[in-house]
């Protein structure tokens, strides 16, 4: 691994992220336009979105002004140096930041400095996991404040919800928290759940499960037919985008499970403002860039 | 419609929940940190009077010893309730400008001291940047760093929903209600 073309391949991998938005996510936006009534606020919203997005694109500057925790989920081979790599992942970041990719987004919890550079304790996020390949598989997500601060997580049996420990129950947990998230997650947004797991791999997956692709198909029949649902019952609340009333509240649900202790059941959900930046690249040993994950 | 600063308590008391409207001139912004701070009585740095407060950490880039921005969009505006009420008051601000909504409190304030919340499209950070024509000057940046710092923007048709107005009506709570009563009702069906 070269640790200068490395860090090339993660600046552009971070660039690409922040300034234009993958095409399945393009799409689903282009859509949901199309079902607001003209002179709507609705309606208006998604065009200053239409709008917004091809700028960013042409002008190669970021979606939105929170580009948010940066969240690296990668894949390498046996014996991958993730020292080397956290290195040239960081040099990436402060790199983007001084050109302005990304915003001075690290601030010390206690003192309230801001690093200036996006670098400090947790940040940014790095998720390392082995595979058999030679390749290195690099997926980045930027998830802003907004949409973070209306995650939730629930712990059932939930008594006010009426929701048990079934997959009725999981339903009304991911009901409730869309009509609480309202238009402050910057609606439309999209879901990525965890049903099980612990409160901390339950997090940790929910996010995972939003590097998914919106047409892709969830290999469990029930949490297939689950993600249908919750899109045509969340779209039927009527919070529309921004929250300003409207047809579509959500464009992608994408639901994961993992096993859980018999004492516990959690219910874990990531919201995804509809700026999801999501990319991901195919990197060689040497650490350049082979090809794009996403379209 | 166009509406440009300092905005007169008329033109404010005018506009109603639903309206889709530009506004043009002296907008400043300020967020958490700014909120606090003035809230805990620490003097404004510049006068505000007939001007909008939005909710915004921008990302700026000094180009050459000018200040350029490169992103401008609203954050969310909810953090700030507890202060805003005070604040409207205190900097005679005719707007605030964020996303979200704001609760019982900034409606109140809002009626009382004639101020409407003017709602941005979130994430729209490429649109809103566009509009600042000029960046006039910068406050407290030394303190808060630049995304809280208070940004003097000059802008041109900076484009906002009405969502509450100084006739007590809230579209964010409106919203709420009815998406209360469809989930009510799709809870039951499960």
């Amino acid at each position: 691994m070269n640790s200068k073309i490395l860090q090339a391949s993660l600046l552009e991998l971070v660039r690409r992220t922040s300034c234009d938005l993958p095409q399945d996510v393009d799409t689903a936006l282009a859509r949901a336009l199309t079902r607001e009534e003209q002179g709507t606020t609705a309606r208006y919203a998604l065009e200053v979105v239409r709008r917004n997005i091809e700028i960013a694109r042409e002008k190669n500057l970021p979606i939105c002004q929170d580009t948010g925790t940066i969240l690296f989920f990668v894949t390498g081979p046996k014996g991958l140096d993730q020292r080397a790599f956290r290195k040239a992942g960081d040099a990436a970041v402060k790199l983007a930041t001084e050109r302005g990719y990304l915003r001075q987004n690290s601030v010390d919890s206690l003192t309230g400095k801001n690093s200036g550079t996006n670098l400090g304790p947790g940040s940014p996020v790095y998720h390392f996991h082995q595979w058999a390949r030679q390749s290195i598989d690099v997926r980045l997500i930027l998830k802003g404040g907004g949409c973070e601060n209306v995650g939730i997580q629930y712990s059932l049996p939930n008594a006010a919800l009426g929701a048990g420990r079934d997959i009725q129950g999981v339903e009304k947990c991911i009901l409730d928290a869309i009509f609480r998230a309202q238009g402050k997650g910057c609606a439309p947004g999209a879901l990525g759940v965890c049903v099980g797991g612990d409160r901390a791999t339950g997090y940790a997956h929910s996010k995972e499960q939003l590097l998914r692709t919106l047409d892709n198909l969830n290999a469990s029949p029930t949490l297939a037919k689950l993600e249908a649902r919750i899109l045509s019952k969340a779209n039927a609340l009527g919070i529309g985008p921004m929250g300003f009333g409207g047809k579509t509240t959500l464009f992608g649900c994408s639901i994961g499970a993992l096993n859980r202790l018999p004492a516990s059941y959690f219910v874990s959900i990531s919201y995804m403002c509809w700026a999801y930046r999501r990319r991901g690249c195919l990197l060689g040993s040497s650490g350049k860039l082979s090809r794009w994950t996403y379209a | 419609m166009i509406i440009t600063t300092p905005i007169s308590e008329e033109v404010v008391r005018s506009l109603h929940v639903g309206q889709i409207v530009e506004v043009s001139g002296s907008i400043f912004t300020g967020r958490d940190a700014v909120h606090r701070y003035l809230y805990d009585g620490g003097a404004s740095p510049v006068d505000m009077r007939g001007a909008a407060m939005y909710h915004c950490g921008p990302v700026l880039v000094k180009e050459k010893g000018v200040w350029v921005v490169k992103a401008a969009g609203p954050t969310t505006s909810i953090r700030e309730e507890p202060y805003q009420a005070e604040v409207i008051r205190m900097l005679g601000l005719r707007g605030v400008i964020g996303k979200g909504g704001m609760g019982p409190k900034t409606l109140e304030a809002c009626r009382e001291h004639g101020c409407v919340y003017m709602h941005a499209i979130g994430g729209a950070a490429q649109v809103l940047a566009n509009v600042v024509r000029k960046v006039e000057g910068v406050y407290l940046l030394e303190e808060f760093g630049s995304p809280e710092a208070i940004w003097h923007f000059q802008v041109e048709r900076f484009p906002v929903v009405i969502t509450m107005d100084t006739h007590g009506n809230s579209l964010h709570r409106d919203v709420e209600q009815a998406s209360q009563a469809r989930l009510q009702e799709l809870l039951a069906q499960i």
